[in-house]
C-alpha cells in the first residue's frame, strides 16, 4: 500500500511501500523498453523538477519518467530564476502551486528542505536528493537494481564505500537495505564516518579489503571533492589507495564475484578504477535506465495510481 | 495595596504559607497570616500562589537593529507577562553597546516601563572579539554585566585582559561558550540525529573545552564568571569543580534544555533551532541533577524573538534563537513541578533569588518585609494551549506551540504596581 503524498525518504516509509513502489517498477521498466515508450497514465498533470543543485542524471530521468506517463513537464533552472533575485523558498514554491504544478521532485544542497516545502504546500513533493539526508530515488533504483541481478535483497550482504558523511545516498540506502532485510556495512576514512551511525543498525568498517571479503555487493559512492573541506581527506592518492575499488583488490578476492554500483557519475581512478567500472560486474547502466522506472512507478503512485501497475 | 489569601512562597525559608501581604509605596511592609485594611486596594488571590517576581538574566530585545523581531516595550510585554518584574539585556543590538551610547538609549526608551530593565555591555567592540570595549565608560553607564553572548571570544589573550578589567571594575562576565572551529557550522547537537538528519553536528567538546579555558582564565584573574545556558554533562562537571575549588562562577540553564532534547529535532522545526543545541536525554539529565544539586545556579530564558518570515526557511538559513519568557513557568511548573522532579521552591530559588544575588539587586528576589513589591501570581490549575495569539511578544517562535500547559502568570506587580493582568479568554 502506498496512500502517501509525498516521497520524502525511506526513513518513513514501510518494507511493504518500498516493495510496492519495487513491483510497479518492473512493468514501468517493460515500457521504457518498448519502441513507443509512452503511457496515456498522468496526462493531464503537470510535474516540476526544481534543482538547487546541478544534476543532468536525476534531473532528466525524473523528467523522462514523468515524460514516459505523459504529464506536463516544467523545469526550473534556479540560476537564472528568480531565486538568484533574492526570492524566498517558500514564495517560488507558491508561484509553482499557483501555477497549476501538482508534483514537484526537488533537489536541493540543504537538508530538510522537502519536508520544509511539504508542510508548506498542497503539491506532492519528491525529494530527489536533500543535503546529507536523503535520496529515496536513488535507494530505491539501487534496490531494484539488486534485486534484478539476485533476485532477492533479504540476507544479502552489502557494503556502501566511502564518503559516508556527505551521502545522501548512504543514508537512503541503509533505510532501504534494513527494511527489507539485508545486512549492511559502510566503510570509509574515519573521518568521513559520521557519529553514532551504527544505531541505525549498520556495521562499521575502515579496512576496505576486509569489507570485500564480507560483501556481496558493494556500493561505491562519488567523492564530492567540492565538500572536502576541514581536513576530511589526506590526499585523493590516499584515498583511492586506500577505498578505491582497483583491480588489485578485486583480484585478491579469488574468483568471489561482487555485485557493484555506483550512484554516478564516476570519478574514474579515485574511488573506482576504469577496469571496474566497466567490468560485467558493474551495473551503472543498468542502474540509470532503472532509475526512469522506478522514478516513474513513485509518480504513478504519488498521483494516485492503483498497486495493480496496469498503467496501459 | 493589599494581596489576601495568597499561597506565598518565601523561597529562601523554603516554605508556601497562606498569607496576606500589605504594600505601601511598593514596598512589602506587612506578611502576616490575616491583614484586614479598608483604606487600601484589596487583590483576594484565594488558591492562587504569590511568588517573588521572576528575575531573567539572559534576554534579547533586539533594539536597536531589530525591532521588526522585537524592541524594549514588545519585549517588556513578553516578559510581564512571563511573570518577570526584572530582565538582563544581552548586547546583541545593532549598533552593539561597547560604548556608553546604547546603554543611554536604552535607559531613556526603558524609563516608563514598569520592569526592572538591567543592560550587559559587549566584551570587545562589535563583539568582533578583537579589541576591548569601553570598559570605564560601560561601567559608569550602569552596565551590571559584561558579554558578547553569542559570541565566544576566541582569542586568549583579549578574554583574559577583559577579565582582568571585569574583576577590577567588579563587571560580571557572561560567556558564552563555544569553541568555533570545532562546532564547524554546526546546526544541531552532533549525535544519532545530526547522522540521520543529514546536518552538522555541534559537537559537545566545543562547549566543553571552551567552558574549560574560561574556567581557567576566571581563575587566573579573580573575575566573576557566569557561564550562559549549559548544555553538557561535563559542563555541569566543570563547573562544579570550579566551584569546589572556591572560583567565582555560577552557571545558567535554559527551560528548553530542561525539557526538550535532540530528538525533537527529527521534523526539522526550525523552532527548536537554538545554540547551544539541543541535547541528548543524558545530557539533560545530569542539567537537571546539577540545578537540583546547586551546580547550575539560575534557570535563564535566553529569550530569542525572530521574525517568523525568518524562521520560516531552510533550516541551515534559519537563525538560532527562541522565544521563551512567556512560556518559561508555564513549561516548567507542568514538566517539573508537576512532574515531581522539583520542588516549586527550588525552581523559585533559580529564577528569583539567585539571579538577583548574582546581579547584585537589592531588595529583590524574595517575599520579604522591607523588599521591594514585585510580585507574580500564578494560578496553579490554569491551564492553556500555548498559540501564536497567546503570546504578546513581536514575534511567535515558541518551540512549545500546540502543547497545554499548567500554571500562569495572571498577574505581574511590579513596585506595587499591577503591571500585567492575564485576561482569561480562551481558559480550557
Amino acid at each position: 500500500m502506498v496512500k502517501r503524498k509525498h516521497l520524502l525518504g525511506l526513513q518513513e516509509l514501510s518494507k511493504e511501500e518500498i516493495n510496492t513502489i519495487l513491483d510497479i517498477a518492473r512493468p514501468m521498466r517493460d515500457i521504457i523498453m518498448r519502441d513507443i515508450k509512452k503511457v496515456p497514465t498522468l496526462r493531464g498533470k503537470t510535474v516540476a523538477t526544481l534543482f538547487y543543485e546541478p544534476s543532468t542524471r536525476t534531473r532528466s530521468s525524473f523528467e523522462l519518467a514523468a515524460k514516459f506517463l505523459s504529464a506536463d513537464t516544467l523545469s526550473i533552472n534556479v540560476s537564472s530564476s528568480s531565486v538568484q533575485k533574492g526570492e524566498s523558498l517558500i514564495d517560488t514554491i507558491r508561484t509553482l502551486e499557483a501555477m497549476g504544478v501538482e508534483i514537484i521532485a526537488v533537489r536541493h544542497q540543504q537538508s530538510g528542505v522537502p519536508k520544509f516545502i511539504s508542510l508548506n504546500t498542497k503539491m506532492s513533493v519528491i525529494n530527489a536528493g536533500d543535503g546529507f539526508h536523503e535520496h529515496p530515488t536513488q535507494a530505491l533504483l539501487d534496490l531494484f537494481t539488486i534485486k534484478q541481478k539476485l533476485y532477492k535483497i533479504e540476507g544479502l550482504k552489502v557494503a556502501i564505500i566511502g564518503d559516508i558523511y556527505h551521502s545522501r545516498v548512504a543514508r537512503s540506502n541503509i533505510w532501504g537495505l534494513l527494511k527489507l532485510g539485508a545486512e549492511v556495512t559502510v566503510c570509509g576514512p574515519p573521518s568521513l564516518i559520521p557519529v553514532e551511525i551504527e544505531k541505525l543498525g549498520v556495521r562499521v568498517e575502515i579496512n576496505l579489503q576486509r569489507t570485500l571479503e564480507w560483501a556481496d555487493v558493494v556500493n561505491v559512492l562519488r567523492i564530492q571533492k567540492e565538500r572536502q573541506d576541514a581536513g576530511y581527506l589526506t590526499t585523493l592518492d590516499e584515498y583511492r589507495d586506500w577505498y578505491g575499488l582497483t583491480q588489485e583488490k578485486l583480484e585478491k578476492l579469488k574468483g568471489k564475484k561482487l555485485l557493484i554500483l555506483h550512484p554516478g557519475p564516476l570519478n574514474r581512478g579515485v574511488e573506482i578504477d576504469d577496469y571496474v567500472a566497466d567490468s560485467p560486474n558493474a551495473v551503472v547502466n543498468e542502474q540509470v535506465t532503472n532509475g526512469v522506472a522506478v522514478r516513474m512507478a513513485v509518480l504513478y503512485l504519488l498521483a494516485g495510481g492503483n498497486e495493480s501497475g496496469n498503467v496501459d | 495595596m493589599l494581596i489576601k489569601n495568597g499561597n506565598v512562597v518565601m523561597v529562601e525559608d523554603g516554605k508556601i504559607r497562606k498569607m496576606d501581604v500589605l504594600i505601601d509605596k511598593g514596598i512589602i511592609v506587612e506578611i502576616s497570616p490575616e491583614i484586614n485594611r479598608s483604606d487600601v486596594e484589596v487583590i483576594d488571590i484565594e488558591g492562587k500562589f504569590l511568588i517573588p517576581g521572576l528575575i531573567d538574566m539572559h534576554v534579547h530585545f533586539r533594539d536597536p537593529g531589530y525591532t521588526h523581531k522585537e524592541d524594549i516595550h514588545s519585549g517588556s510585554n513578553a516578559a510581564l507577562a512571563g511573570g518577570f518584574t526584572g530582565v538582563l539585556m544581552m548586547p546583541n543590538t545593532d549598533p552593539p553597546p561597547d560604548n556608553a551610547t546604547v546603554i543611554y538609549y536604552w535607559k531613556e526608551k526603558s524609563k516608563s516601563i514598569p520592569l526592572n530593565i538591567l543592560f550587559s555591555g559587549c566584551i570587545t567592540k562589535n563583539r568582533a572579539g578583537k579589541e576591548l570595549s569601553k570598559f570605564y565608560e560601560l561601567k559608569e553607564a550602569g552596565a551590571v554585566a559584561i558579554t558578547d553572548d553569542g559570541n565566544w571570544v576566541a582569542d586568549g589573550a583579549v578574554f583574559r585582559h577583559a577579565m582582568e578589567y571585569a574583576a577590577a571594575l567588579d563587571l560580571l562576565v557572561i560567556t558564552h561558550p563555544e569553541e568555533p572551529t570545532i562546532a564547524n557550522r554546526g546546526v544541531i547537537n552532533e549525535g544519532y540525529w545530526s547522522t540521520v538528519l543529514g546536518l552538522r553536528g555541534i559537537p559537545k567538546a566545543a562547549e566543553n573545552i571552551a567552558i574549560y579555558r574560561d574556567i581557567e582564565i576566571a581563575k587566573m584573574t579573580g573575575a566573576k564568571l557566569h557561564v550562559a545556558h549549559l548544555s553538557t554533562a561535563e559542563g555541569v562537571r566543570l563547573v562544579a569543580a570550579a566551584k569546589k575549588l572556591g572560583l567565582k562562577v555560577t552557571a545558567e540553564v535554559t527551560p528548553h534544555h530542561l525539557v526538550l532534547t535532540d530528538e525533537a529535532l527529527a521534523g526539522y522545526d526550525t523552532n527548536l533551532k537554538v545554540n547551544p543545541p539541543l541535547r541528548e536525554a543524558e545530557e539533560q539529565k545530569a542539567l537537571l541533577k546539577g540545578l537540583l544539586e546547586g551546580v547550575i545556579d539560575v534557570i535563564a530564558t535566553d529569550h530569542a524573538p525572530h521574525a517568523s518570515y525568518e524562521k520560516n526557511v531552510e533550516f541551515n538559513d534559519a537563525p538560532f534563537g527562541i522565544e521563551g519568557l512567556e512560556t518559561a513557568f508555564p513549561v516548567l511548573y507542568t514538566e517539573l513541578v508537576l512532574k515531581k522532579k522539583i520542588t516549586l521552591e527550588k525552581l523559585l530559588l533559580k529564577m528569583t533569588v539567585n539571579p538577583a544575588k548574582i546581579l547584585q539587586l537589592p531588595k529583590q528576589g524574595d517575599i520579604k518585609k522591607g523588599n521591594y513589591a514585585n510580585l507574580t501570581v500564578i494560578d496553579p490549575k490554569l491551564t492553556l494551549k500555548v498559540s501564536e495569539e497567546l503570546l504578546v511578544g513581536k514575534s511567535k517562535n515558541n518551540p512549545f506551540l500546540g502543547r497545554t500547559l499548567t500554571g500562569w502568570p495572571v498577574m505581574t506587580v511590579y513596585q506595587g504596581i499591577v503591571a500585567y493582568q492575564r485576561l482569561l479568554k480562551g481558559v480550557q
